[in-house]
């Protein structure tokens, strides 16, 4: 008889607490698909919607007791390493949790409004959010690659479902395009990392470059340039921001506002977990281009919003813009830059998607032109307030959590003595402002003869306005609490 | 065993592919330009594998293939769309916005 061998598979522990945000809405993808393949007749819009807002917010109690648990025993990772469980990553699914429970409310109305199937939409959602938690969460190269790919693939049906607008169409085939695009100069650069230091592993590139004094660092440079580019599409930072006009136009509003939140704020949260933390031993070689990459983003942001007609793409430039605010705060490559971006990426998510659900409302066969605006101060005084609020906020106005979020960017700037750009950003925000002010005074300026019949609004629509104006209120003028929640979210690195 | 030939012939490959969706104008080949970029990234992701030792690099590799297969389907599923609109799948045919 034959001694048999016995190979002996042990594979690496996992903790499932951790996991559990995500999973939930894994789960809910997959009844909202059962359900709705087994009653098709039952499976109702409302259904969908609740389940959708169940699983978010489940997910956010959880995500809510595991903040807790990293304040009291430290981060810790799992999963051999390679899913990071500190306070970075639990600050992002709460971004996202917070995004996707907007969106399924703004979806709530368009999806039947615009006859698209509700189901399908909400499992795609889902299935979103979930791999935009793992791309935030990722300590391993691989697995932050497939978050990305779970977020976009699902992003991409999401924008073409709308199946009787050709802009839908469109804008689903250049966001594809674009998004494979990067992704394959992304995958590059993860590949020459991986040449370059052994690992995909975020931990063991930061110990081997810490401790590695390279002969020729071409590699490694060349890692970093593909890396930059493929997330600088991801975020649509200048010069690579080109796709962001027409797939912002295109897409249903609510689709837009998910992409301008949450796949802005996945691509920075990777952003942060390669360089700030993973390639700090190299500073000095990416921080001056992030720092041209940044300039470049504001002027291209400011300049070209001011140009544009539609208001879905004047919010396409501003969205730019941004961008090229947080990469302010990631060049200062410090965590007080670290907690500045992160602290504008979470208010930046509560006005983009209040703006957004204005602009969904305000669409008529979802085109959107400036003059639709016009005398939405006299018939709709309550919403052109927060609406106005709200654009204020994005342009940085006191009072408004916008104001306190391009503070504390310029802050870390000028902290670390790059006045050039701390003062670019300055002027930027004036010239940006003009944008926003022209809305504005499309709402209020009175035009008799462009008398605009306003459309019936759905009721999801104004809780999720009132409820981002009122966060965007809070956080201008009680910031401590939101200060303090992003410096405790700065990435931490660590093993098992 | 000699790296370079590797990593010359995956950049040669990626060059390709970004030639190709940059200047394709029909839509099915822009898809394998793309498919193209993501597999010169997998020669490059195999021939690291073999110089440090460790199957990681394959494994990766494999990864990227199952993503690359879901994403093209989904890119595939877009062209058709189009395809049934416009009777065309010349990108420079989808103009309608402008700004």
């Amino acid at each position: 008889m034959a001694t048999q061998s016995v190979l002996a598979f042990v594979g690496p522990s996992v903790n499932w607490w951790a996991l559990l945000p995500q999973m939930i809405l894994l789960g809910a993808a997959l009844l909202i698909m059962l359900v709705s393949a087994l009653a098709p007749k039952q499976t109702s819009t409302p259904f969908v919607t609740v389940t959708t807002m169940c699983a978010a917010i489940t997910s956010y109690i959880v995500a809510t007791g595991l903040w807790n648990d990293v304040q009291r025993d430290g981060p810790s990772s799992s999963i051999a390493s390679a899913f990071g469980i500190d306070g970075f990553s639990i600050f992002f699914t709460m971004l996202i949790l917070v995004a996707l429970a907007a969106t399924a409310l703004l979806s709530h109305g368009y999806l039947d409004k615009e006859g698209i199937d509700a189901p399908e939409f909400h499992a795609l959602l889902l299935c979103s959010a979930a791999g935009a938690i793992v791309m935030a969460s990722a300590n391993d190269l691989v697995v932050m690659f497939i978050g990305l790919e779970a977020l976009s693939i699902g992003l991409y049906v999401m924008i073409a479902m709308h199946d009787r607008r050709q802009e839908a169409r469109e804008s689903a085939i250049k966001y594809f395009v674009l998004g494979a695009f990067s992704s394959a100069f992304l995958l590059y650069g993860i590949a020459l990392t991986y040449g370059a230091t052994g690992s995909t592993n975020l931990i063991h590139i930061r110990d081997y470059l810490g401790a590695v004094v390279f002969r020729d660092q071409h590699l490694l440079m060349a890692a970093m340039a593909l890396l930059l580019v493929g997330l600088s599409f991801k975020v649509a930072a200048a010069p690579f921001h080109f796709w962001a006009p027409d797939v912002y136009q295109g897409a249903p509003s609510p689709v837009t506002g998910w992409m301008a939140s949450v796949a802005k704020a996945a691509g920075f949260a990777a952003l942060l977990r390669i360089f700030f933390a993973a390639f700090a031993s190299h500073r000095i070689d990416w921080t001056p281009i992030v720092s041209v990459l940044a300039a470049v983003t504001l002027v291209v942001g400011a300049v070209m919003a001011i140009l544009q007609n539609d208001v879905k793409r004047m919010l396409a430039f501003s969205s730019v813009s941004h961008a090229g605010y947080v990469l302010i705060a990631v060049q200062a490559a410090t965590d007080q830059g670290t907690a500045a971006a992160l602290f504008y990426l979470f208010t930046y998510t509560f006005m983009v998607l209040g703006t957004f659900a204005v602009v969904g409302a305000m669409g008529r066969d979802d085109d959107h032109p400036l003059a639709n605006y016009a005398g939405l101060g006299r018939s709709r005084p309550v919403l052109a307030i927060g609406f106005t609020i709200l654009l204020l906020a994005q342009a940085g106005i006191p009072t408004t959590s916008g104001f306190v979020a391009k503070f504390q960017v310029i802050a870390a700037a000028v902290n670390n003595k790059n006045y050039v750009l701390a003062g670019l950003a300055m002027i930027t925000a004036v010239v940006g402002a003009f944008m926003y002010l022209r809305i504005v005074m499309a709402m209020y300026v009175d035009n008799e003869e462009q008398k605009s019949s306003v459309p019936s609004w759905h009721w999801s629509t104004k809780v999720v306005v009132i409820a981002m104006v009122g966060f965007t209120l809070l956080a201008g003028l009680v910031p401590q609490f939101l200060i303090e929640f992003a410096e405790d979210a700065v990435p931490i690195l660590i093993r098992g | 065993m000699l790296l370079n030939q590797f990593l010359i012939l995956g950049a040669v490959l990626f060059a390709t592919g970004v030639y190709g969706v940059l200047a394709r104008r029909n839509g099915v080949m822009v898809l394998m330009s793309i498919e193209l970029m993501l597999n010169a990234v997998n020669i490059n992701l195999v021939a690291f594998g073999m110089q440090h030792g460790v199957v990681s690099g394959q494994v990766f590799a494999l990864f990227v293939i199952a993503v690359a297969a879901a994403e093209v389907g989904v890119g595939l599923a877009i062209v058709l769309l189009l395809y049934r609109n416009r009777t065309s799948i010349d990108v420079e045919d989808f103009d309608l916005m402008r700004g």
